[in-house]
């Protein structure tokens, strides 16, 4: 190794095997295929089994309807919360921000309370909401409002006065403000905020159905692990991880696609 | 656009919090909230006083600041080696960054089921549930921190004759290190979250424990005053940190 490798060499010169894509792929099959053995070599099948058996438990978990059942009661708790949380973010984002009094006042107490470890406080959305779905989702909501009134907030914070100087003077009314200025203006960093909102919202749905529950994946992931069946756990947990990437995927394309709209 | 804060703003900051601070006194004066649910003011700052003075505390706190510190430690040495080799080629960054940080996406917390199989009820399962929460902010900071570092600088160091060492340490180091050093900084934040969930959702001993213990008992003064002291901890060890990421940046600068 030299120490010219370190730099990025240009392509032409050290001609790539295989574009990145590709590569990535391989890594997973290698990283698959290493799992595979060592599971079947190795591992106690009580705690681990190889991927291929957790793809043979996928097709009996997803014909299971109650398992289907448990998957729509997660989905249908995530939507409901981060719904919720992107709109309350929305208008206490807006509240805040768009005012330097409320700004300089609130925010930091909107901060304090986006850093306290919400898991501590757990319990308590329990003994309110009850441990059925509105505890999931109040606990959803309380982890995605603070990324999306954060991003909100820095989202009007570089709107230049001017803009709305000459709104105003030409007689726009407060909605027509929002639709036309502050709006597009925000939408680069208000797209930011709903895909951190959508992260924090299925970590907060997930722990409370950790936590206790009598429905949802969460629920059935911990039946698994405390039944010793590795392959359906594998195969629950493969569902809901492409569930997760989908989601975050869906907000980049979003997030992307509004900001070249933005810019153009 | 960033006014100074004056002496008016932190009134209304401490007005805000005493307003905050006057509704939950209101709210559970007997005949409005149950006590159950929310315990008035005054006996959570009398648990509160008697946690801080009498050490029954102290045990469960060294549990949960010890996974911590072994969670962050394993995660920041794999994650920047892990990086580290990362970055030496261009190429390599290409394919495993973007698998890195699909990675990143998916809720580790999922996880903990198989952790509390695999390590047990122990701490052993909070430390796995924290090293692999913090370990990829750490190599997707190192990464970027050390790809993105100025060419300029590279070819310069090089054609000066510097070894792979020397360009390491008094290049690339310096350079990458504030990226690095935020990786690290929100590492060890959600590491010490992670592991709170953990506790909290089954555990042996450790704060989070001990407030689902106090939860299920009812105990619902004594929860809130464990709850005001995790929340003080987390403070704590995110102002600690934020400190060492400063003093670390002007260290290398």
């Amino acid at each position: 190794m030299t120490a010219a490798t370190i730099t990025s060499i240009p392509q032409s010169r050290r001609g790539p095997i295989m574009s990145p894509g590709w590569a990535r792929l391989l890594a997973i099959f290698f990283l698959l295929a290493l799992w595979e053995i060592g599971a079947r070599l190795y591992a106690d099948p009580l705690f681990l089994c190889p991927p291929s058996q957790a793809v043979g438990a996928l097709q009996h978990i997803l014909a299971d309807p109650k398992i289907r059942n448990a998957i729509e009661v997660t989905i249908f708790e995530v939507a409901t919360a981060f719904a919720m949380a992107v709109s309350m973010g929305l208008a206490i984002g807006l509240a805040v921000g768009l005012h330097g009094f409320t700004k300089q006042s609130i925010l930091p107490v909107i901060l304090m309370l986006y850093a306290t470890p919400q898991a501590t406080i757990l319990p308590l959305f329990v003994l309110i909401f009850g441990i059925g779905p509105a505890a999931k989702i109040a606990f959803g909501v309380s982890h995605g409002v603070f990324p999306v009134i954060v991003t909100t907030v820095a989202g009007v914070q570089n709107l230049r006065p001017q803009l709305l100087r000459a709104a105003h003077s030409m007689g726009a009314n407060r909605w027509q403000v929002f639709t036309s200025i502050i709006f597009p203006h925000m939408i680069p960093s208000f797209f930011t905020g709903m895909r951190l909102g959508m992260t924090a919202v299925l970590l907060g749905v997930l722990l409370a159905e950790l936590y206790v529950s009598t429905a949802g994946i969460g629920f059935y992931t911990r039946l698994f692990a405390e039944s010793f069946s590795p392959p359906d756990l594998f195969a629950l947990i493969s569902v809901l991880a492409a569930i997760a990437v989908t989601l975050n995927e869906l907000c980049r394309i979003a997030e992307r696609h509004f900001r070249r709209w933005n810019e153009g | 656009m960033r006014p100074q804060l004056g002496i008016s703003q932190r009134l209304i900051q401490l007005g805000v919090l005493i307003l905050i601070l006057g509704a939950w006194y209101i709210g559970t004066l007997p005949g409005h909230i149950n006590p159950l649910l929310l315990p008035p003011p005054g006996p959570v700052f009398k648990d509160f006083w008697q946690l801080l003075t009498n050490s029954s505390i102290w045990p469960d706190l060294w549990v949960t600041v010890h996974e911590w510190i072994v969670a962050v430690l394993i995660a920041a040495v794999a994650g920047c080696c892990l990086g580290y080799v990362i970055s030496r080629s261009a190429y390599a960054v290409r394919v495993f960054d973007p698998l890195l940080a699909g990675i990143y996406s998916i809720p580790a917390i999922l996880l903990y089921p198989l952790y509390l199989l695999f390590f047990g009820l122990g701490s052993g399962s909070k430390i796995a549930i924290g090293t692999t929460i913090a370990f990829f902010p750490v190599v997707l900071n190192t990464i970027a921190g050390l790809a993105n570092v100025d060419k300029a600088y590279i070819r310069a160091a090089q054609s000066m004759g510097a070894n792979d060492f020397q360009l390491f340490w008094s290049v690339m180091l310096p350079a990458a290190f504030p990226v690095v050093l935020t990786g690290l900084r929100l590492g060890c934040i959600i590491a010490f979250l992670a592991i709170l969930g953990g506790e909290t959702i089954s555990s042996l001993a450790g704060l989070g424990h001990r407030i689902v213990s106090l939860a299920e008992n009812m105990e619902s003064a004594q929860m809130f005053a464990n709850i005001v002291f995790a929340v003080l901890m987390a403070f704590i060890i995110n102002g600690l940190v934020s400190f060492a990421e400063a003093r670390g940046r002007r260290g290398f600068q």
